[in-house]
């Protein structure tokens, strides 16, 4: 049963997904069905193994691929963070395709798509070696081809290209570092602490290089500067995809990667020793900040959203990049709190366009009267990214900056108060012009639900994410808040 | 010079010659002949190195030749067929030179 | 070791004789044609498996026709290189039969022709894997050559009688090279045996000519760059079916007649050359896959590809590693299987929309489901992304490299793999796009619509449990596909 439990957690969406792909466009109930069903079994499925794990359960599964070579699943504490994280998140993210999508053609490849975009992601999740890591992150790739170039418009097929080139040549980049570790360890299994710290004296030149080539290669995913160019084009995915793509499924495999490769690959202390962790940390910091300038002067809603997770994202590979347990916690804990702050924020960029054909941000005054709920669950998101207590982000950044002050780096304190300054500068701006400005005579493209704002399965995923990242700053004392979950988490990596 | 390296000399000849006329002529037909001249030699070269040792010529390489030469009348009656069937369709003798054209 | 002669007729003379039979008939009853030709399609596939269970039961297999061993006699040789590839044959032969059932009952091509020619070429191809002496290699490269050729004419067009002329030319100016080689060998060591010219072979001139002239024979018609020229106008004009067992097949089988030759004959000559033909092989990686790029036809972007994919298989001359050989190998089962599978695609998309040009493939995606996965599986495997048997072979391939520090190749492998995703995402993005004309749709039959997608998923499924094709690989195989490297 251990062995099971992890390949059927990555069958709950893998066999919906490929049933979806054989039915046939207008077996609409049939489909909502599977996906629904295939997500709640999921859920309870993951529920079961955070139980078991909790117990003191090994979760393992291991296919042989090569001689000394296999594929590996395992459920430690990271992985089970990220399943977690995933799988609400696909649950809500489904209910809301299924809304978005109601009338659109090609749902069966759309959905179909989107469940094996949430397998790799899961599949990345739950690896137990770099090998395994890799596969379920090339398929990542291939899966959410079709997603971006959904559309079919001409645009829709470029920016899908743009994407292939560098996540294709990001993929490469990680393939040579794999092997090249593969040649010089003879191993590949993520364990604690890394396993490179018996080669440190005759390959440490070969092992820097690596670093850079697995970073690279995560980096591309991650969008960390200068890797990033591929996200905002993106932008021309359905909403959910948006959604998907960069609050769950590509930006955090990649960011989840450098966690891996930090934590379970090299090991902070000896990455540290490498002196590659600094020149990892300046790199996202300048992400940070550089994210955030690109997202003040965009007007399409989406590519601002696009934009500021340039600038999120990279806080986590900053907590990671601090050598010291606090900051690291803060890292992985923003792996959920980013993740539930920017779906919100994405699912109401969707529900503005869907509703009334807002696209961009100039056309967005006096929206809070017409659609309150929606404008609050964004507003509830805007104010987490910017860091207001008790909201989500702001545990992230307290525990970044204490983090940086810990490991002596003060320097980060300022990246982190002139990353908040310019989220409030991109965010509140809209928050002034939704709320307080005039309401224009007509909007865009107006849809009416009759009494409602928008149609409820549109509406019930944000204001359930937005609740969401309200809980988790609140309640980040409890004991199976994703803080304390981080803290374990870090725990392993750093307590001897 | 002994008689059996004069063959062997002349099969070399003959192969180089048909070599010769299968890459300068663009006639379909004298391509064939080419490598029919070529393969003459080679089958000529076969027989002239039969006479290993002694006086008793080694069979084996003769059945080598009987063989070689089912095979060569087979191919180019192949080779003529097509070469019939080409020029009905197109009207040419000569092979396009541009490969890439679709 | 087996040694048996006499009745009853063991396996891997089966192997031989079913196709053989098989044509035949369908030569005799071209009406019957389809079913015979299944018939013997299947019978040939389980004589195979037969051979298989004997190989794993008994180890190599040697056998002397009528108890006539070489040079008069025929003597057979399989080991586990020699039974990949009768299983990968198998394989994509049965496909491709199944696939020929639906291609041929709607195609202007000759299909009377098809049935015995294919199963005359798979008589060949069988022969050549388990030929134990280098004669007997030359009549089935003679046998395998002449059906492929008179299989492109098939097509009947103009392009395809052109590409048919050009590949004979090619084939029969290889098949002499090789033959000129042949009698030098015999005149220097007296036998055609390849084992025993294995134990005699030393540095001399006439040993050097004959290498030389052999390996350019099988570099000739294995198509490496720049001997490619003759490659795309053939396989581009064929018929589809035919199109997918040449790629697949039989330009594996002039591959795996140079390496029979490498390690069993050469091995104490041939290093020194390793480079030039690693070198050769990382040039067709890159030409050929930009110019499969530049093409503006899908099945000379197909054709293009398998120039550039035969490139990798030259890699390991220079590699010279166990893993390497391994991962060469590899490469050959898994290409084959994609680009069978991806021939038979493109053909379902020239059937669907009466042309393939690529900029106006208009919505296949979801006009063309189950064709349109085929052709990304198939794509998935060429490019060496995992999970697919391309994966596993680069994996290989780029083991070997690093492990020896040699980056040069490594790089190469990068590029290649990139450049195969440019190639193939090409295609698969307009197959997304609406079209400006839209065209009409004839109807694709639902065999040629599974089978190419049956084909394409066994590329995907090579690359899990990799180690039982090299397991058996490592059954009688050279000393250097086993064991490490000095």
């Amino acid at each position: 049963m251990n062995a099971w439990l992890p390949l059927l957690v990555l069958a709950s969406s893998l066999v919906p997904g490929l049933i979806i792909f054989a039915l046939k466009e207008e077996h609409t109930r049939a489909r909502i069905a599977l996906n629904l069903g295939g997500a709640v079994i999921k859920l309870v499925l993951v529920g079961v193994m955070v139980w078991g794990v909790f117990q003191g359960q090994t979760y393992e599964a291991r296919l042989p691929l090569l001689p000394g070579l296999e594929l590996a699943l395992q459920a430690d504490a990271l992985a089970l963070l990220f399943v977690v994280l995933s799988s609400v998140l696909w649950l809500v993210t489904t209910i809301y395709a299924i809304g978005y999508l109601e009338d659109s053609p090609y749902r069966s490849r759309f959905f179909g798509f989107f469940s094996l975009c949430v397998t790799s992601t899961v599949g990345v999740a739950l690896s137990g070696n770099l090998i395994t890591f890799l596969l379920f992150y090339e398929l990542l790739t291939l899966s959410t081809y079709p997603l971006i170039v959904h559309r079919a418009t001409e645009v829709a097929r470029r920016a899908a290209k743009t994407y292939l080139v560098y996540t294709l040549a990001g993929g490469a980049l990680l393939l040579v570092g794999v092997v090249w570790l593969y040649t010089l360890a003879g191993t590949l299994s993520f364990t604690p602490r890394g396993f490179l710290s018996g080669l440190e004296t005759q390959h440490s030149t070969a092992l820097s290089v690596i670093f850079v080539l697995l970073i690279a290669g995560f980096g591309v995913k991650a969008a960390i500067l200068p890797l990033h160019g591929w996200l905002p084009k993106a932008m021309v995915a359905p909403a959910p995809v948006s959604a998907l793509l960069h609050a769950v499924a590509v930006v955090k495999a990649g960011a989840f990667g450098i966690v891996r490769v930090v934590h379970d690959v090299y090991g902070v202390e000896f990455a540290d020793s490498l002196n590659l962790l600094m020149p990892l940390a300046i790199l996202a910091a300048a992400t940070i900040l550089y994210g955030s300038v690109r997202a003040l002067y965009q007007d399409d809603l989406k590519r601002r959203l696009a934009y500021s997770t340039v600038s999120q994202v990279s806080y986590i590979a900053l907590g990671t990049a601090i050598a010291g347990p606090v900051a690291a916690i803060g890292g992985i804990v923003h792996l959920v709190h980013q993740g539930l702050m920017k779906i919100t924020l994405f699912f109401c960029a969707g529900n503005l366009a869907e509703t009334l054909g807002i696209h961009k941000i100039s056309e967005m005054d006096g929206v809070g009267r017409r659609m309150p709920w929606t404008m609050a669950a964004f507003t509830l998101g805007a104010f987490g990214m910017i860091g207001v207590p008790p909201l989500a982000g702001f545990i992230s950044k307290w525990y970044l900056g204490l983090g940086a002050l810990e490991a002596g780096q003060g320097w980060v304190i300022w990246v982190l108060v002139g990353s908040s300054l310019l989220n409030a500068a991109y965010f509140l701006p809209i928050l002034y012009a939704a709320w307080f400005k005039a309401p224009a005579t007509h909007w865009p493209h107006e849809r009416s639900f009759g009494r409602q704002e928008t149609a409820w399965m549109l509406l019930l995923p944000p204001v359930l994410t937005a609740l969401l990242s309200l809980a988790v700053g609140l309640l980040a004392n409890t004991t199976f808040s994703p803080l304390q979950w981080a803290v374990f988490i870090a725990s392993l990596e750093f307590m001897p | 010079m002994s008689t059996p390296l004069l063959y062997a000399l002349a099969g070399v000849g003959l192969c180089l010659l048909g070599l010769y006329g299968l890459i300068v002529y663009a006639h379909l037909l004298r391509k064939i002949l080419a490598l029919n001249i070529m393969g003459s030699g080679v089958f000529l070269i076969l027989v002239a190195l039969a006479r290993r040792s002694g006086d008793s010529p080694d069979p084996v390489p003769h059945a080598m030749v009987i063989t070689g030469i089912v095979v060569a009348v087979s191919a180019t009656a192949l080779a003529l067929v097509l070469l019939v069937r080409f020029s009905a369709a197109t009207g040419r003798n000569q092979l396009d030179d541009d490969e890439h054209s679709p | 070791m087996i040694e048996a002669s006499g009745t009853p007729l063991p396996w891997i003379v089966w192997v031989i004789l079913l196709p053989l039979i098989g044509a035949m008939l369908c030569f005799l009853w071209p009406r019957q044609g389809k079913t015979l030709g299944l018939l013997t399609a299947l019978a040939t596939l389980l004589a195979v498996i037969a051979l298989y269970f004997q190989l794993l039961d008994g180890g190599v297999i040697r056998y002397a026709v009528g108890g006539w061993g070489a040079p008069l006699g025929i003597a057979l040789y399989a080991d586990g290189l020699s039974m990949l590839m009768l299983l990968m044959s198998a394989l994509v032969g049965v496909g491709v039969s199944l696939y020929a059932l639906g291609y041929f009952k709607h195609s202007p091509d000759n299909p009377a022709g098809f049935w015995p020619l294919w199963l005359l070429m798979w008589t060949g191809l069988n022969g050549l894997f388990v030929a134990g002496d280098i004669f007997n290699l030359y009549v089935t490269l003679e046998l395998l050559g002449l059906s492929a050729v008179a299989l492109v004419a098939l097509a009947a067009s103009r392009d395809a009688l052109g590409g048919a002329m050009r590949y004979l030319f090619v084939s029969l100016l290889g098949s002499l090279c090789y033959l000129i080689g042949v009698a030098l060998l015999y005149h220097a060591y007296g036998t055609v045996d390849i084992a025993l010219l294995g134990t005699l072979v030393e540095r001399n001139p006439a040993t050097h000519v004959a290498l030389g002239l052999m390996v350019v024979a099988m570099l000739l018609k294995s198509a490496l760059f720049p001997l490619h020229f003759w490659l795309p106008p053939a396989h581009a004009s064929a018929p589809a079916p035919v199109s997918a067992l040449l790629s697949a097949l039989v330009v594996k089988a002039s591959f795996y007649l140079l390496l029979r030759l490498w390690f069993d004959v050469f091995s104490t000559v041939s290093m020194d050359l390793g480079m030039v033909l690693g070198v050769l092989g990382a040039a067709a990686i890159v030409w050929g896959s930009v110019l499969a790029l530049r093409q503006t036809r899908l099945k000379l972007l197909v054709a293009y590809s398998t120039v550039a994919q035969l490139g990798y298989l030259f890699l390991p001359f220079a590699l010279l590693s166990p893993l390497a050989w391994q991962g060469g190998v590899y490469f050959v089962l898994s290409h084959a299987l994609a680009k069978a599978a991806m021939f038979m695609a493109a053909g379902n998309i020239l059937a669907f929309g009466g042309h393939d040009r690529i900029a106006d493939l208009d919505r296949v995606a979801q006009r063309l489901p189950i064709t349109m996965t085929a052709f990304c599986l198939a794509g998935v495997s060429l490019m060496g992304l995992p999970p697919s048997g391309g994966f596993i072979a680069k994996w290989l391939l780029l083991d070997a490299a690093l492990s020896h520090d040699q980056w040069g190749w490594a790089v190469m492998m990068m590029i290649g793999g990139l450049l195969a995703a440019a190639y193939v995402f090409k295609v698969v993005g307009f197959a997304f796009t609406q079209a400006d004309a839209p065209h009409d749709a004839q109807p694709v039959s639902p065999f040629m619509e599974w089978s190419a997608l049956a084909l394409a998923v066994c590329a995907i499924l090579l690359g899990l449990n990799a180690h039982y094709p090299l397991e058996l690989l490592a059954i009688g195989g050279p000393v250097t596909f086993v064991s490490p490297s000095p």
